[in-house]
């Protein structure tokens, strides 16, 4: 296993490299320009100087190699340096946002706890409530509650959640008023009253997103359950006497979480890179509206820098996927 | 009861009918049999007689819906275990009756070592502690011949071989000791050695602990060589029951004999093609009102098609005792 370990985190360094080009090269063929929000009354000979500033006239090989000198060396430098108090990056020039020329992990500090708190728990929430309706669906198939759970499911998984979010803000917020419909990330929470405010605020968005994720992986489970539960192994277990609950949670779930673990250790990343539309619909001041913004203003940097994160995040997110494969199912070995 | 001994298991009159939408299929008509102390009951019958839809239904195997038991009683030690509450019978399942399937490959749960999954009935009807079900379960792997048990305990499905998946499947349902072991079929999937040495064990152990038998199978050689009675079943009903040997010598149902003529031979010259059964197993769609084999009897004549032959007795022993056919064909003697 440590030896698959290994193998795998170095196979992740090229694959990783070239994605890095590709984000890069791709970013860079966008059209527009860094200066577009520069209003036209100032000169050409300023712009040409404010660019030459962010060495955004560079050749395109020249900006990349310092682009990667700045994120795998200068930054781990200014961690180690803020970390451990020692002066390893010795004022090296770090990621900096052209729109704010603020470092781009200072910009990514300041939102991930914003996506974290709405995104996360909804992922979170999402599953523990995906969890329980696929098992009962799949042991019950065709029951009212099977056919029920089979529509919503379909439902949400079609609906976009642009839509579904939406749909919420004019019912709960709109007409009921039991909810803000902005996110409000100045909040702090201190006492009771600031933390009711707190979960308020992340109700609207928090249901919408659980809602998708959940509709998602509670297919699966109620496949994976199904096609389990029909296994000769099941009706070994009931010839032995086992009781329907060990049968079906020990038994069967066991198997059928083979699969769906692998699920949701793949989606775990698009908490980051995929929540971008939840965050826009509900003013969430997350990573995914730093991302909107940074394109919208052509801030290459910050574009690149935050793409390559949900890319080194799908990569080692996979890694664990197939990790907890290997531990769940013994027939897997990776040796 | 003669021969002076308690049948440990005794069905009378099984009933299964499988409701699905809009039609019933009757499974399992009128069953019964019984089980003496020690005995191995071969039960034999092409695919979808109903052999092995009788066993899972006599013990709640099967199902509900679709499947129903309509009537009949199943009397385990003297106890009709259908009137049992379903924990009962749970009970009943796996720690007074033994089950092994035909197929070891994909009867063990692949995520459990063989050690939790042999352990699971003991700790669960026997409420034996951990440490007490992990020695038993090292007992019962050496009885059915795996050696280094308490190595091998700690060991998965996939890493054993099929005659050894199909060894642990035999401890399992011993694993209680109990009165009755159904074997469904447990030699099919194996190849010819292996086989031989799960007839072997099954033998054994027989002498060893004394259970009763139910020996599913299509192998009429298989049966030949452990059985001390055979039931033969087909669509849904038992046509004949006799002791082994008055079977092989002295078949009177036009099926039993047709299966019989349907072995090829080893020796000898090779008589042509293979005989074989024309015609298909009927559907069962409604309680049969006929007799089920009559389009395939090479006997069949009118009454076949207006009623269905109860079993009647051969010799002057009670049904299910001696030899019994259900069949209304008499042959001469010089046919027999």
């Amino acid at each position: 296993m440590l030896t698959f370990v290994i193998r795998r985190l170095l196979l992740a360094i090229p694959t990783l490299l070239l994605i890095s080009l590709v984000i890069f090269l791709l970013v860079d063929l966008a059209p527009g320009s860094p200066m577009s929000e520069i209003p036209r009354t100032v000169p050409p000979e300023v712009r040409e100087r404010m660019m030459q500033a962010m060495g955004a006239n560079e050749p395109v090989v020249v900006r990349y190699l310092l682009w990667l000198r700045q994120f795998f060396l200068v930054e781990p430098a200014y961690v180690i340096d803020s970390l451990m108090g020692t002066n390893l990056a010795g004022g090296a020039q770090r990621v900096l946002s052209w729109q704010s020329r603020m470092p781009v992990f200072d910009i990514i500090a300041q939102r991930l706890p914003q996506t974290l708190t709405v995104i996360g728990s909804a992922y979170l929430v999402g599953v523990l409530i995906a969890l329980p309706i696929g098992i009962y669906s799949a042991y019950r198939q065709y029951s009212w509650f099977d056919q029920l759970g089979t529509f919503v499911t379909m439902v949400g998984s079609s609906v976009p959640t642009f839509f579904t979010g939406v749909l919420l803000i004019i019912v709960f917020s709109v007409n009921l008023g039991w909810f803000p419909s902005i996110y409000d990330t100045t909040l702090e929470v201190t006492d009771w009253a600031s933390f009711k405010m707190q979960i308020m605020q992340m109700a609207l968005p928090v249901t919408m997103l659980a809602l998708h994720n959940a509709t998602e992986i509670s297919r699966y489970m109620r496949s994976s359950m199904l096609e389990n539960l029909g296994q000769d192994y099941v009706r070994t277990a009931r010839a032995k006497g086992m009781s329907e609950r060990v049968v079906v949670l020990k038994h069967v779930l066991r198997n059928s979480l083979i699969p769906v673990v692998t699920v949701i250790a793949l989606g775990i990343p698009t908490i980051f890179g995929g929540a971008i539309i939840a965050e826009q619909v509900f003013k969430v001041n997350g990573l995914g509206t730093a991302l909107i913004g940074a394109i919208n203003a052509s801030d290459l940097p910050t574009v690149q820098t935050l793409t390559f994160i949900f890319a080194v995040l799908i990569v080692f997110f996979n890694l664990v996927a197939d990790i907890l494969y290997g531990i769940l199912d013994p027939r897997i070995r990776y040796d | 009861m003669p021969d002076g001994a308690q049948a440990v298991l005794d069905v009378r009159g099984l009933e299964t009918v499988f409701c699905t939408r809009g039609a019933e299929i009757h499974a399992v008509n009128k069953v019964s049999f019984h089980l003496k102390p020690g005995e191995l009951l071969g039960v034999v019958g092409e695919s979808g007689s109903g052999k092995s839809v009788t066993m899972m239904s006599l013990i709640g195997l099967l199902p509900s819906p679709p499947a129903e038991v309509r009537s009949g009683e199943v009397l385990l030690g003297g106890k009709d275990i259908l009137k049992l509450s379903p924990t009962e019978l749970r009970h009943v399942r796996g720690a007074r009756v033994g089950f092994v399937f035909q197929d070891p490959m994909t009867s063990l749960n692949p995520v459990f070592t063989v050690g939790d999954q042999i352990m699971e009935p003991l700790r669960s009807h026997m409420r034996m502690s951990k440490a007490e079900a992990r020695r038993r379960a090292a007992e019962l792997l050496t009885l059915v011949g795996i050696p280094d048990a308490d190595k091998r305990l700690k060991n998965y499905p996939h890493q054993f071989s099929g005659g050894m998946r199909q060894r642990v499947m035999i401890a399992m349902a011993l694993a209680c000791d109990p009165e009755v072991l159904i074997a469904d079929e447990p030699t099919t999937a194996l190849d010819v050695t292996i086989q031989a040495q799960i007839i072997e064990l099954v033998k054994e152990l027989r002498q060893k602990l004394g259970m009763a038998i139910v020996w599913i199978t299509h192998d009429l050689g298989v049966v030949a060589g452990i059985a001390d009675r055979v039931m033969v079943m087909y669509g849904g009903q038992v046509v004949e029951q006799a002791p082994v040997k008055e079977l092989f010598g002295n078949p009177r149902h036009p099926y039993t004999r047709a299966l019989l003529k349907a072995v090829p031979a080893l020796s000898g010259e090779r008589a042509g093609r293979l005989q074989v059964i024309e015609g298909q197993p009927p559907m069962l769609g409604s309680a049969p009102t006929s007799c089920p084999f009559r389009s395939r009897c090479t006997h069949a004549f009118d009454r076949c098609g207006k009623e269905n032959p109860a079993r009647r007795a051969l010799d002057d022993k009670p049904l299910d005792h001696g030899h019994d056919v259900a069949c209304h064909w008499n042959p001469e003697p010089a046919d027999a």
